[in-house]
């Protein structure tokens, strides 16, 4: 069945009650099945097993609320951040609340997936509406008690009072509420008297955390399990041919070496498909090992040797393909306004501009691990993993389960950045279980990590702009990447609508190396070139590069284009209060300043880069950033979000170098491949836009904007233009502070 | 294979593993204490950072079999009861995006402060530089390191 108006659905399908054993209440929903109109819906309602369910609000008779977060936690600050929101419509106090991760557990029609900075914005209503519905169950278990009309009732705190001054704990009515049906309409808050939202709540795993207790997947031990390493083909388009395992037995503590790979095969040959499988056929050489030590040991002890199958890629190769596409091919069109040709024909002046990008891995600090037991009646999966419906879809495909079959527990991740959408590690450590009929733990190294990864793609821009009488008149952005392109909503990104004749297309080269999404996939490079190209064009014009990008904006709210993904006042806003707050012109001299904006995953972003020159060489000292999310639901940890992602953006911008030579990666491991550190780091002050709009991502959007910020800076400050990252390799100097 | 006997957070342990085993792996697989976590096994980014000797030191490059009369502290055993000033400041100020490197960032903050008690801004800078944050939550360490100074 599919639903298409949002009158067919009802509260009664996504939610369901019940009385617990011990006494308390439970609500069970699907949060993301509520939200999506197009969602598949269970079939019969009042059959429904509690594990139909994703997330979870438990009442117990003592009054205790638990919140099972349905979000896997990445540090992108969901776990709390989500149940905040029921706590608010559920009216509770927030320190009485607990949150524990849900599990994925069976049935088919389940969606977690921690990415593209969407969760909150895609749950915001589901999560009111589950926290205010049983509000008013209990409520009306109170009305019922008192016999009164439940119109008269007040609650706060998870405290029920009547007219008489009588009160009642939820734990009190929880029994009763249990049993009521579940109302077809609830009451929302308004907005003005939420008293959690939009006040700081610490990360729910905060104390956890500052003890070193275990939460993450490489921290999980189960009864008699051993661990393995993967060794896989040292480059990309390689293939096992034998191997020789004798020094590795000898390895104390090495139980066994094995191979696996057949069961990818099959399930390539099956014709079954999943977009987070994204493994090679070969075969991969397996150490098992009683402890990790052996396992890393026994694996560097393994003589292998290998086949190439296709051509060995390089980064010098990568670059030719990419000019080739930029410069000898049509491309695919996204966009096009106007007449784009005729336009640079007339122009007075034409300027044209080259961007690239190196591949980027993303380097979680927690390596990839999962636990897996596969006996002969069902699975059981532990472990870090954005995607655990597609995960256990696939394992349950490859080796022959029903889905109630397999039992996936999620843990906290050491980082998430895109990797561990892809599900690779899960179904390696699933076919060795399967094979050794044992509990057991892949482990990767950060070699491993780096070298066998998911990358973001080389990329290339090359943007063009036609000039006449002062003004931006065409606008050209041609996109060169590998195995993938931009997302279509981008090309409808800013200034799409803002220039008269505006064109984007895109090319691609297909290659053995595996890409994926990385925090902000395309538009973590695409913002950087635009918004230097724009500060290009601001210094071409003898405009105030701020200034240029409102005249731009100026009429883009009045364009009836469905297409625009942005809104002009919100860019807008973001930009006027980015100018006030990070004093635009108006810094010590000395200090250099640049200027971007960028909208991304729908949250509006500008920021100033403060820079200074030391020794010849950029130093960059303060980043302020102006934020339209909507609605802030947890401020501290709406901040930690955009400071996190401000720098990662500056130092990756700055820093990462990576390449590819003979099909395999040059950089191995954080000796070589620099990552930005505290003393390279700038102040991050973020200031939020106040407004009563729903609320948005936060994981990503700080990111983007960020390397162009500082390049538009770094040309204020030494008059020279940046083309590529990692900007040090650019500016041909090896250290930035020493 | 060799039995050693290790000082881990005031207690005296067995272990029998090989003597090239580095203390990380000792800690987490044989101790069943894993709060030191595993980055990048090379002693370049701090997520394994423990105390030697209240010392702050990288136990994923440091062999088990020369440990022999030293005392070795983990992030579990900074403080009985979890509230050393370092990890109360850390939790003041709402530090960890993922979380996964910041014992390692307390174990170097607070053998840090046990030698420097007044830092300025620039001696934090340099003394936290060792240690990789990915998520970059690095302007709430840096905080954090300044606040847990004051309590000391
Ligand atoms: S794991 Fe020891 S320094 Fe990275
Ligand atoms: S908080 Fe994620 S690596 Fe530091």
């Amino acid at each position: 069945m599919k639903l298409h108006k949002k009158d067919n659905f009802s509260r009664r399908n996504f939610l369901k009650t019940s009385v617990l054993a011990s006494g308390g209440m439970l609500i069970g929903f699907n949060f993301l099945t509520a939200c999506k109109p197009e969602a598949k819906m269970p079939v019969d309602i009042a059959n429904l097993n509690f594990n139909d369910f994703n997330a979870y609000i438990k009442i117990s008779e003592e009054g205790f609320v638990t919140i099972f977060s349905p979000n896997p936690e990445i540090g992108q600050g969901v776990k709390t951040s989500m149940p905040m929101i029921i706590a608010e419509e559920l009216d509770v106090a927030w320190q009485n609340v607990t949150v524990a991760q849900a599990d994925l557990d069976t049935k088919n029609f389940k969606r977690q997936v921690a990415g593209g900075s969407q969760s909150i914005r895609s749950s915001w209503s589901v999560l009111r509406e589950a926290g205010a519905t049983a509000k008013q169950m209990l409520m009306q278990a109170a009305a019922n008690k008192w016999q009164v009309d439940i119109s008269t009732l007040k609650v706060a705190n998870g405290i029920i009072t009547n007219n008489n001054g009588d009160t009642l704990g939820y734990g009190d009515v929880v029994k009763e509420a249990a049993l009521l049906e579940v109302p077809e309409k609830v009451t929302l808050k308004e907005l003005k008297d939420f008293t959690i939202i939009g006040k700081d709540a610490v990360n729910v795993d905060l104390h956890k955390i500052v003890t070193g207790q275990p939460l993450y997947g490489l921290d999980y031990k189960a009864e008699g399990m051993v661990y393995a390493t993967v060794l896989r083909p040292p480059a990309f388009g390689q293939e096992l041919v034998s191997f020789d395992a004798t020094a590795a037995k000898k390895v104390t503590g090495v139980i066994d070496v094995i191979t696996i790979g057949e069961k990818v095969r099959d399930f390539k040959k099956s014709g079954e498909k999943n977009w987070s499988f994204n493994l090679s056929s070969s075969d991969k050489v397996v150490v098992i090992a009683k402890n990790t030590w052996a396992a890393i040991k026994g694996k560097k002890a393994i003589k292998a040797k290998w086949k190439t199958i296709t051509a060995l890629e390089s980064t010098e190769k990568h670059e030719e393909v990419l000019n080739g596409i930029l410069n000898d091919t049509k491309g695919k069109v996204r966009r096009e306004d106007g007449n784009v040709a005729k336009a640079f024909t007339n122009a007075d002046k034409v300027i044209e501009k080259t961007y690239s990008a190196p591949f980027l891995p993303h380097n979680c600090m927690e390596p990839m691990n999962f636990y897996a037991n596969i006996t002969k009646e069902k699975v059981h999966l532990v472990g870090p993993i954005q995607t655990p419906e597609a995960a256990a879809n696939v394992v349950g495909k490859m080796f022959g389960f029903a889905q109630d079959k397999i039992h996936l527990e999620m843990t906290r991740m050491g980082g998430g950045f895109g990797r561990r959408l892809y599900g690779d590690f899960v179904f390696e450590v699933a076919e060795i279980a399967n094979k050794i009929q044992k509990p057991v733990k892949l482990i990767s190294t950060r070699e491993d990590d780096m070298t066998t990864g998911i990358y973001r793609p080389s990329t290339k821009y090359k943007i063009s702009a036609a000039l006449k009488d002062g003004k931006v008149l065409g606008y050209h952005l041609k996109e060169a990447s590998i195995n993938g392109n931009m997302y279509g909503s981008i090309a409808h990104f800013f200034p799409a609508g803002c220039i008269p004749n505006y064109k984007v297309e895109t090319g691609n080269y297909k290659s053995n190396v595996t890409t994926g999404a990385w925090r902000a996939p395309y538009t973590n490079f695409l913002a950087f070139a635009e918004q230097t190209f724009f500060d290009e064009l601001a210094t071409e014009l003898n405009t105030d590069p701020i200034q240029l990008r409102l005249n731009l904006l100026e009429n883009i709210d009045s364009k009836k284009d469905k297409r625009i993904q942005y809104s002009g006042k919100r860019t807008k806003d973001v930009i006027e209060l980015v100018r006030e707050k990070g004093n635009w012109g108006k810094v010590a001299a000395g200090i250099y300043q640049g200027f971007a904006a960028y909208y991304s995953h729908n949250t509006h972003v500008a920021e100033i880069a403060d820079i200074e020159i030391k020794n010849g060489l950029p130093v960059i000292k303060k980043v302020t950033v102006a934020v339209d999310c909507g609605i802030v639901v947890n401020p501290t940890g709406a901040k930690n979000q955009v400071e996190g992602g401000v720098l990662d953006g500056i130092g990756h911008a700055m820093y990462a170098n990576f390449s590819l030579k003979d099909g395999k990666p040059t950089y191995k491991n954080f000796d070589t491949y620099r990552l930005i550190r505290m003393n390279e780091t700038p102040k991050v002050e973020v200031y939020f836009v106040e407004n009563n709009l729903k609320p948005t991502g936060l994981g990503e959007p700080g990111l983007p904007p960020a390397g162009g910020a500082v390049a538009n800076a770094i040309n204020a400050a030494l008059g020279k233009r940046l083309y590529s990252q990692p900007f040090i390799k650019d500016l041909k100097k090896q250290t930035i502070l020493g | 294979m060799p039995n050693y006997t290790l000082n881990v957070n005031g207690q005296q342990r067995q272990v029998t593993v090989d003597e090239d085993t580095p203390l990380l792996w000792v800690l987490r697989d044989e101790l069943d204490l894993v709060g030191t976590k595993f980055g990048c096994g090379i002693a370049q980014c701090g997520a394994c950072t423990v105390h030697i000797d209240g010392v702050a030191m990288r136990s994923c490059q440091m062999q088990v079999s020369i440990l022999d009369g030293t005392k070795i502290t983990t992030i579990e055993g900074l403080s009985t009861d979890g509230k050393h000033p370092v990890q109360e400041a850390w939790e003041t100020i709402d530090v960890p995006q993922c979380g996964y490197c910041q014992a390692g960032q307390i174990m170097t903050a607070s053998a840090f402060l046990a030698e420097n008690k007044n830092p300025t801004e620039e001696e934090i800078r340099n003394a936290m530089h060792g240690n990789i944050c990915r998520c970059a939550a690095y302007n709430r360490i840096e905080k954090a390191v300044k606040l847990a100074s004051k309590n000391l």
